[in-house]
């Protein structure tokens, strides 16, 4: 097995490395066969992995497979964990990357960057597999850094656009903010454990969370709780959390399928999906859960609102991804960490398709991105408006469809747990299951139903994607309706993920939401009587139809009633604003600080000009000394010579 | 009778006598040479008279030696003179100051 699970991650790597470094030898077609390639070998051995596991109930695989360094106790080494946990992530991973890598082939079909395009999102697809299969935090680290590495690549894929410029140095500069507390998280645990390995530091959860440890003077930590919360704002980088969620909407300046895979597959399900991994750290530590819980629940709210006056397409998207990241971090910070995976897998197929449905009518409009430029464009494309349906009917929870097993289940469980905290994230999810339904159905009708409002030179070519497009559309629709139901049942509550996933009795709110499970079609009939959910997503509904359909003048003259709260949406609570003048303006104040101060005055100044100075204030009363006369010479001469000879003389 | 001590005040008055030369004159390189070369001559004293007492005629073969390279240096001393001269058709020594600092 374990050279399969080496095929998995190099497969990937070595089409990146050919397509990227010989792109113009094996040409446009060359290029995509070979990604398409290592990423369908990749998938395939993934369904083998995954069949090995769940299927045949394999051992977990816990092995190095390299060492490349030992300093000291510690042993930095290559290694994989294969448990269920790590083969649905690797299954679902590949599967998205597939999709993404043939509907590039359309996509990108004019772009002068072709071979590099896909040689990146091959290299994304090895980076998140390395970052998942690892067996130790330096692993993780090192995939962890390559996804952001990779994913800043790609956001600036466009480098000649200033704004992506901008943007993809954004995204760098906040997830290295998140990677910081990442890092600390790492170090306390290797500087407790003395171990690098996943493991150790599980076997030590205990102790750890026993020690503690002097943050500020005169408060004592627990170990085990600020390594946690550390790890955590790594993951707040990565799976954009509030407050570092900043850099996930610019994100979009890059290509669309760039897009899908970020907010799909990769990276930002990289946070969800290490606070998972770690849960035998996390449970022991209830502080750090109630942090992850009420930055989940912020960050699903908040975020949601947002996307309602977006006119982006993709931003809309966009931030609905970031919403329902809050939903997954919910969830696990109540404990339900199966639940959180469950939902980062159903996401992963419907919010994949909803960008590349958006990215199609990206493709058919010529790249008109403003929503307000759409409308009516279902008779059109008709496949990219059913598979967005599919995807939009997912995201919002329609009784059925996979979102709808995972949102609910997420919603039961947090109503289940009773970590602090928890009742406000209750709150914040169940508000923003309406909130979803709303902007996801805006988006629906603005741009597929209604009066079209296409400029004309875009309508004259307007026509349904071609095949390389809309296959991989249709490929994840049948999984974003039928995978929920599928899997609902196994995944939650029939010990899918057996020992990989730790939750200690007391927090097992999943296993209470279980207790009345019997069956997907009952738990469908169970939420129209149990939860508010649905019938908050069907007003969402509800209220987007009168809003954009019925009535669409209605929108503009609520923002117009409400015009303060309308404009901190569209100044996206000022987060931008903050991060530019107070954080950035305080760095440039204090980097000016520092420069006049102690660059130019003390260094420059000071010692480099000043001993310069020194010198030469020093040499012009020196050279008093030399007159150029003879006779001062010789008299100097003469006068050392005696005082030479005389102090011989007295000492002698 | 004359002792070896009165040859070493001769000598060193001959010494001082032209280092104050040197001091003191302000006017004439020439002269500047003439003190050089009374020095090299109070040397040569002392070099005879511990010859003498010693019995050691090593001294005034050294003496011989001196005077030799006395004169070649005089004769080049007087030689840099007159192209200095030349050129700054002066003797002065006050005027000699150009490796001034």
């Amino acid at each position: 097995m374990e050279s399969i699970y080496l095929g998995i991650v190099i497969a990937p790597l070595a089409a990146a490395i050919v397509a990227g470094l010989f792109g113009s030898r094996i040409g446009r077609a060359g290029a995509h066969s070979v990604t398409i390639a290592g990423v369908a070998i990749s998938f395939v051995l993934s369904l083998v992995v995954l069949k090995d596991v769940v299927i045949d109930g394999a051992a977990v695989f816990n092995g190095t497979v390299y060492t490349w360094a030992a300093v000291g106790d510690i042993r930095m080494e290559i290694g994989f964990l294969v448990d269920h946990l790590t083969a649905l992530m690797i299954t679902v991973v590949t599967f998205v990357s597939l999709a993404v890598h043939v509907y590039t082939i359309g996509y990108m079909a004019d772009d002068p960057g072709y071979q590099r395009f896909f040689s990146y999102i091959s290299l994304f697809t090895f980076a998140m597999l390395m970052l998942v299969m690892s067996n130790n935090f330096l692993q993780l680290f090192f995939g962890w850094e390559a996804v952001g590495v990779v994913s800043y690549l790609l956001i600036g894929f466009w480098f000649k656009r200033p704004t992506a410029i901008f943007a993809n140095l954004k995204a760098f500069l906040v997830n290295r903010v998140g990677d910081f507390g990442f890092l600390l998280g790492i170090a306390a645990i290797v500087l407790h454990t003395g171990s690098l390995d996943y493991a150790t530091a599980f076997a030590g959860a205990q102790l750890l969370d026993a020690e503690s440890i002097e943050v500020l003077s005169g408060t004592q930590w627990s170990v085990l709780t600020l390594a946690c919360i550390c790890l955590f704002i790594g993951a707040m980088g990565k799976s954009a959390q509030v407050p570092l969620h900043v850099w996930l909407p610019d994100s979009m300046e890059g290509p669309t399928p760039i897009s899908a895979l970020i907010h799909a597959a990769t990276m930002v399900t990289a946070g969800i999906f290490m606070v998972a991994r770690m849960s035998p750290l996390f449970e022991y530590s209830e502080i750090a859960l109630s942090v992850v819980l009420i930055v989940g629940a912020t960050t699903a709210i908040l975020t949601g609102l947002l996307g309602i006056v977006q006119n982006d397409i993709k931003r809309v998207v966009a931030y609905s991804t970031l919403s329902q990241l809050g939903y997954m971090t919910v969830a696990l910070g109540a404990s339900a960490y199966a639940a959180g995976i469950f939902h980062l897998m159903t996401h992963a197929f419907f919010k994949a398709l909803l960008f590349l449905a958006a990215g199609s009518v990206i493709i058919g409009l010529h790249h008109e991105q403003d929503m307000r430029r759409m409308g009516g464009l279902r008779r059109h494309m008709p496949i990219t408006y059913w598979t967005a349906l599919i995807g939009t009917l997912a995201l919002v929870g329609f009784p059925g469809f996979s979102g709808f097993f995972s949102k609910d289940a997420l919603i039961e469980a947090v109503h289940a747990s009773t970590a602090f905290g928890a009742g406000f994230a209750y709150w914040c999810v169940l508000l923003g299951v309406f909130v979803t339904a709303l902007y996801s159905f805006r988006l629906l009708f603005l741009v597929f139903h209604g009066e079209e409002r296409i400029d004309a030179d875009a309508k004259a070519h307007l026509h349904e994607s071609p095949a390389v497009v809309w296959v991989p559309l249709v490929a994840l629709a049948i999984p974003s309706v039928l995978i929920g139901w599928y899997t609902i049942e196994p995944l939650l509550f029939g010990g899918f993920f057996t020992d990989s996933l730790v939750v200690l009795a007391e927090h097992d709110v999943l296993h209470e939401v279980g207790e009345e499970f019997e069956g997907p079609a009952a738990f469908v009939l169970h939420a129209f009587s149990a939860s508010p959910a649905i019938y908050l997503a069907l007003a969402g509904a509800v209220v987007a139809w009168v809003l954009y359909l019925l009535r669409p003048e209605l929108p503009g003259r609520i923002a117009q009633r409400f015009a303060p709260v309308h404009r901190l949406l569209v100044n996206k609570y000022y987060f931008d604003w903050f991060n530019e003048n107070v954080l950035a303006g305080a760095t440039r104040g204090l980097g000016r600080l520092l420069w006049g101060v102690g660059d130019r005055a003390v260094i420059d100044g000071a010692l480099v000009n000043g001993s310069a100075r020194g010198v030469a204030i020093l040499a012009l009363i020196v050279r008093r000394v030399q007159s150029g006369y003879l006779y001062h010479y010789a008299f100097a001469m003469v006068i050392g010579l005696a005082a030479l000879i005389g102090w011989l003389v007295i000492r002698s | 009778m004359v002792t070896v001590a009165h040859y070493l005040v001769l000598a060193a008055v001959l010494f001082s006598v032209s280092v104050a030369g040197i001091f003191i004159n302000r006017r004439n390189v020439i002269v500047l040479l003439m003190c050089i070369e009374l020095m090299l001559l109070a040397v040569n004293f002392n070099f005879i008279a511990f010859s003498r007492l010693l019995g050691d005629t090593l001294g005034q073969v050294f003496v011989f030696f001196i005077l030799t390279v006395a004169a070649a240096e005089a004769a080049i001393g007087l030689a840099i003179l007159v192209v200095l001269f030349r050129n700054t058709r002066s003797i002065n020594v006050d005027d000699m100051d150009t490796l001034k600092g």
